[in-house]
């Protein structure tokens, strides 16, 4: 076998090996994730209070943010805020993520019709543009925070069931599946033990792909008034109540925006950039 | 006389994906004249395409050459830049791929890729490189040689785009070809030709070959010099003559030895007149589509396997050999014909098989890496067929899994580790730990060595006969690899497009009767560097079967 | 199977699930708007009317009969062209659409022809320089303006533009085009917010196309035959990339179809996605599935399309 010689050294904790780029991303994901936990711990001033006199105020030492149309502190709002934009989308991701997942496992390895039926209404569903599908519900049903989590979740669990059938298509091909049916091994087992170990590292790194189309959908629904409503707001809506700010450069209606990349950026450069083990090869055969 | 080639201390290093790198070609120095052929003989992983390619001064994504010389005709592959490699590359060296049927745009005819070398190094008009391809394609034994250009890689099989690899390389007149495991791919009653082919025409154009393969037979019928190589670093060089007579470097003899084939001594069974056979199929026939009847894949096979001896399938690709491996075990959706197993018959598919017919027929696959659940450690895939069969758990079955780790020679501190750690020989070895756990009768090997490098297959091949004798254990084992069969079954029964052909004892091999069984046998390369020149098979034979 | 008779029957396959597909998207469609509350005829009488007109208006409707029945009689009403009446603007959906529909077709036809040229190119002379600086460049890029909002990037293109430049107009006036200048003016910002977006994603997916071609065995191969770099792109990549490429602009163009919808409302564009999100405030029902039909219809309309050129451009079946 290869012995190492001259060579790079090795950067490990723990047998893995750290990207200080995946490190950026992760760190800002936990700091919003720490934020949307303790907000109402630290804001500095109530999200209704109105605080400064003139309204679009610019940063400032006393208005980190600035105020808005309504003179009210823009720090607070945008930091209660994150409660909004990452605990919805978090909770949809979640429910998408384990319907999308156990049925596309349960389809693969079926197959036959309840494959095909799966199949078929989970593309069907894929088939309606993710806006309008936002646009028409929440027009219907209103839009409280329970109805967006479930009309989010069911936009994006086709897109989950078909990255996860597909994997698991590929796993149910392999001869050690066919072993374990010859056994007389049962469909949950199959599932569980054999199929699910294989799939879960690429299945969860979609999962994180998918928060964050739903942060986006769930912002643009916001922005046009169909999402969260007043009094509460996420960032989507803040951007909205704002947006006369935008001839003056307001730091009202940019610094929204600006969160709401930074999280989605984050995210993507921690999937990008998730930690790799080291594994060494057994030496001799 | 100077040589061609010089290689002088060539090393390359390979950066391994988490950004180590290591040094995969250790300081190899070796000699081509012009005219020569070269063999580099080797297992896999011992760098022998590596090599091979620095001769384009090509090196592999992730692999760098880092040192040494490497000298075609003067000029040295390894300091030229790249836009000067590239005016040598097809016309001064070229090269013949391991996979031809990868190697072909499928977007482009054949001949507009056969003469793409001509018109890349502007070496004459397109019109005379077709007629000179014509010329060619007629030189390797092509068949309807004017037409064959015109055709998409996908309308052509795989021994015909092997040979149009070579009219692909040798268009050029370059003065060294590389052939990478030219033949590999093929079927050995298509072997045959194709290496005469490439046999006749290096030889008439005076062409430096360097012939890269892990067969010793095969490099034995077409090369003049062998170097032997593993793990990056020459172990010995010689003439044909000098390593298979008297080999010096004691790995060469270990690759001899396990070339040279052995009969299996067959142990005659004191009572076995009357015994009720283990196995007995009568008219089997099955295929795929709805209902395992629509393409047909096995027909009427009947045969038998008695109490603990071994049978042995054989036959080329396409022959139904695994289809009939599948209805055997259960796994196919249904077939026509009855198998019978100790003297009961079986149910057609695994939900009319009890539990325990199941458990006594062990199937083991060719490919280790996906036989292996990848993300489960050796423990738990040994573990689970001893708790769903016979119920173990704790303290016994970690005993007993010991236990199977020692029955197939592998370390115990193996349980730990997860498949992708382990070298092909030692998943091979799991796998097969893996069926013995479930404490079978008989056991159904399909092509398991035919992954495995020839060294390695010849251990594997020595467990499975060392685990038959302690526990009276039964083999049928499937192989398109005569050797290998002979090595270890007691009846072999040949088959071709689905129907059994012959049934025939090693005994009997040098003397087989039917015809398609005479051209496999006659196919088979043996040690002997005059066996190519020397063989005679019969044209409408070859006609008759042999996938052209 | 012959493989010549393969080509027809996959696409045929195909255009009957689109088919399907549209009869069970048209059935979510109608009801999901049926859900919504509020009783069409009180709404449409006003508070103040009677109970009876209110039955009578009711009767005459229709709205008392079964909703299979409505939504059968929707579906032929489609079909002859009868969409409906607005509630709100008491007209027929039909002529309120017909020219808001052509607006927004301005709108992607620019974003298109701009898009699809600039995207493929960044996009194939990444995948051909795949490591460089150029490269990275062009995938940070992409990322991020996949990663944002369609609002940001409108939101700064405004800022950068309008406020601190001064070049366009914020809002669009499409009234007042009167020369060249002005319909530079008037579709500037919204065609340019498109095709940030638009083309982010083609770039990401003909970028992966081409790299993957890249790669190929008979790519290497041709190299070892000394084939230059923009021989092995032009001659052995590219027409072995073309059905994926085609199949990549066919979904990012049907990503316009979310991003009008956003980039209509901050520009007040007087497309048909700004007449849908008015229509949803407004609770038009009639206006609402009309509009929705419709770009379902596109999208299934795109994605079929680049199915169908995926299909066809496997040299396998040619």
């Amino acid at each position: 076998m290869t012995r190492a010689s001259a060579s790079s050294p090795v950067s490990g904790w723990f047998g893995y090996r750290i990207n200080p780029v995946g490190l950026f991303g992760l760190a800002v994901v936990v700091f919003w994730a720490v934020v949307a936990l303790l907000a109402p711990r630290f804001i500095p001033h109530s999200v209704g209070e109105i605080v400064d006199t003139d309204y679009f105020g610019p940063i400032s030492r006393e208005l980190w943010f600035g105020s808005d149309y309504l003179g009210r502190d823009m720090f607070s709002r945008i930091m209660m805020g994150a409660r909004y934009t990452v605990g919805i989308s978090l909770v949809a991701v979640i429910l998408a993520g384990f319907s999308g997942i156990v049925l596309g496992m349960i389809a693969a390895v079926s197959g036959g019709w309840v494959d095909t039926i799966l199949s078929r209404f989970l593309d069907a569903l894929n088939s309606i543009p993710s806006k309008l599908f936002g646009l028409v519900v929440v027009a219907a049903v209103g839009s409280s925070i329970p109805v967006l989590i479930v009309t989010l979740s069911i936009i994006y669990t086709p897109g989950a069931f078909r990255f996860a059938r597909a994997l698991s298509v590929n796993i149910n091909a392999m001869d050690f599946i066919v072993v374990a049916r010859i056994r007389g091994e049962s469909l949950l087992y199959l599932i569980r033990a054999e199929i699910l170990p294989n799939i879960l590292g690429p299945v969860l790194a979609d999962l994180g792909l998918r928060f964050v189309f739903i942060v986006l959908l769930l912002s643009g629904l916001s922005f046009l008034g169909l999402g969260v409503q007043p009094p509460y707001a996420d960032w989507g809506a803040l951007v909205r109540e704002n947006i006369g700010g935008l001839p003056f450069a307001a730091p009202a209606v940019i610094l929204p925006s600006l969160a709401i990349a930074s999280l989605t950026i984050s995210v993507n450069l921690l999937i990008d950039n998730l930690p790799r083990k080291i594994r060494d090869r057994s030496s001799g055969s | 006389m100077s040589a061609l080639v010089k290689i002088r201390d060539l090393r390359v290093e390979a950066t391994t994906d988490i950004g180590r790198r290591v040094e995969i070609i250790k300081g190899v120095s070796l000699d081509i004249a012009g005219g020569e052929v070269v063999a580099l003989i080797g297992e896999s992983g011992s760098g022998k395409t590596t090599i091979a390619m620095t001769l384009l001064g090509y090196a592999r994504p992730g692999l760098k050459i880092s040192g040494g010389a490497v000298l075609v005709d003067g000029v040295d592959m390894v300091t030229l830049p790249e836009n000067k490699r590239a005016r040598l590359r097809g016309a001064k060296v070229a090269y013949v791929p391991q996979s031809a049927a990868a190697a072909f745009n499928p977007a482009m005819t054949i001949m507009d890729q056969v003469i793409e070398v001509t018109r890349i190094h502007n070496l004459m008009s397109p019109a005379d490189a077709r007629a000179k391809a014509v010329n060619l394609f007629k030189a390797l034994s092509l068949p309807e040689p004017e037409q064959i250009g015109a055709r998409y890689p996908h309308q052509v099989s795989g021994g015909q785009l092997q040979r149009l690899a070579a009219a692909m390389a040798l268009i050029g007149d370059p003065k060294v070809v590389i052939f990478d495991e030219p033949t590999t791919a093929l079927d050995v009653t298509t072997q045959v030709e194709v290496l005469r082919a490439f046999k006749a025409v290096t030889r008439k154009q005076g062409v430096a070959c360097v012939y890269v393969s892990h067969d010793l037979a095969v490099v034995a019928q077409i090369a003049d010099r062998i170097v032997v190589l593993r793990g990056g670093e020459v172990q010995e060089s010689g003439t044909i003559r000098e390593i298979l007579e008297a080999p010096r470097h004691p790995y060469t003899r270990e690759l001899l030895g396990a070339f040279t084939p052995k009969i299996h001594a067959h142990a005659p069974q004191s009572d076995a007149a009357g015994r009720q056979p283990l196995l007995l199929v009568e008219q089997l026939t099955a295929g795929y589509g709805p209902g395992g009847r629509h393409v047909k894949a096995v027909e009427a096979i009947s045969l038998r396997v008695e109490r603990g001896s071994n049978l042995g399938i054989i036959g080329e690709s396409g022959c139904g050999k695994s289809t009939l491996a599948r209805a055997i075990a259960g796994i196919l959706a249904g077939y026509d014909g009855n198998i019978t197993f100790n003297g009961r018959e079986l149910g057609r598919t695994i939900k009319n098989r009890t539990r325990d017919e199941l458990r006594q027929i062990q199937i083991v696959f060719q490919h280790a890496d996906t036989a292996l659940n990848p993300a489960k450690s050796v423990e738990e895939i040994l573990g689970r067929p001893l708790t769903f069969y016979h119920g173990m758990k704790g303290k016994a079955r970690d005993a007993r899994v010991d236990e199977l780790l020692d029955l197939v020679h592998l370390p115990r501190a193996v349980r730990h580790r997860l498949p992708g750690e382990l070298s092909g020989g030692q998943k091979q070895r799991v796998n097969f730990a893996r069926a013995l756990a479930a404490e079978p009768t008989l056991i159904l090997c399909d092509e398991i060595t035919s992954a495995l490098d020839t060294v390695v297959a010849a251990a594997v091949i020595d467990l499975l006969k060392e685990l038959q004798r302690e526990l009276s254990l039964s083999y049928i084992f499937i192989s398109h690899d005569l050797s290998v069969v002979e090595a270890i079954c007691d009846e072999i029964i040949v088959m071709y497009r689905g129907r059994k052909v012959e049934e025939i004892t090693p005994a009997h091999v040098k003397a087989p009767e039917h015809p398609y069984t005479q051209l496999l046998f006659s196919s088979v390369p043996k040690l002997d560097p005059n066996w190519l020149d020397t063989l005679r098979q019969d044209p409408d034979q070859v006609r008759a079967y042999a996938l052209r | 199977m012959n493989v010549r008779t393969q080509i027809p029957s996959l696409v045929m396959s195909r255009l009957l699930i689109a088919a399907i597909t549209l009869v069970i998207v048209s059935f979510a469609v109608f009801f999901a708007t049926a859900l919504l509350p509020g009783d069409t005829a009180t709404i449409l009488l006003g508070q103040s009317a009677t109970p009876e007109a209110i039955e009578g208006l009711r009767a005459s409707m229709h709205l008392n009969d079964p909703a299979i029945i409505r939504f059968l009689k929707w579906i032929a009403g489609l079909f002859h062209g009868d969409f409906g009446t607005s509630y709100a603007n008491n007209m027929p959906v039909a002529s309120l659409i017909g020219g808001r529909f052509i607006n927004t077709m301005k709108l992607a036809g620019l974003t298109a022809a701009i898009s699809v040229p600039l995207a493929l190119s960044l996009g194939i002379t990444a995948a051909m320089w795949r490591g460089t600086l150029y490269d990275r460049l062009v995938t940070v890029a992409t990322i991020g303006v996949i990663s944002v909002p369609e609002f940001m990037i409108a939101t700064l293109a405004v800022l950068l533009f309008a406020v601190y430049l001064k070049w366009l107009p914020a809002l669009s006036f499409t009234s007042e085009i009167k020369s060249f200048s002005d319909v530079l003016r008037a579709y500037a910002m919204p065609v340019v917010t498109l095709t940030f977006g638009v083309s982010a994603q083609m770039i990401r997916m003909s970028r992966a196309a081409v790299a993957e071609t890249l790669d190929t065995p008979y790519v290497e191969m041709a190299l070892l035959k000394g084939a230059s770099k923009p021989r092995l792109v032009l001659r052995h990549a590219l027409p072995n990339a073309l059905g994926p490429i085609a199949n990549a602009v066919a979904l990012s163009l049907s990503y316009l179809l979310g991003g009008v919808i956003i980039v209509e409302t901050i520009f007040n564009y007087p497309g048909i996605a700004k007449l849908m999100v008015d229509a949803v405030s407004t609770r038009d029902l009639p206006l609402i599935q009309t509009c929705a039909m419709i770009f379902c219809l596109g999208y299934l309309l795109l994605t079929t399309m680049a199915d169908i050129v995926a299909i066809m451009s496997n040299p396998r079946l040619t």
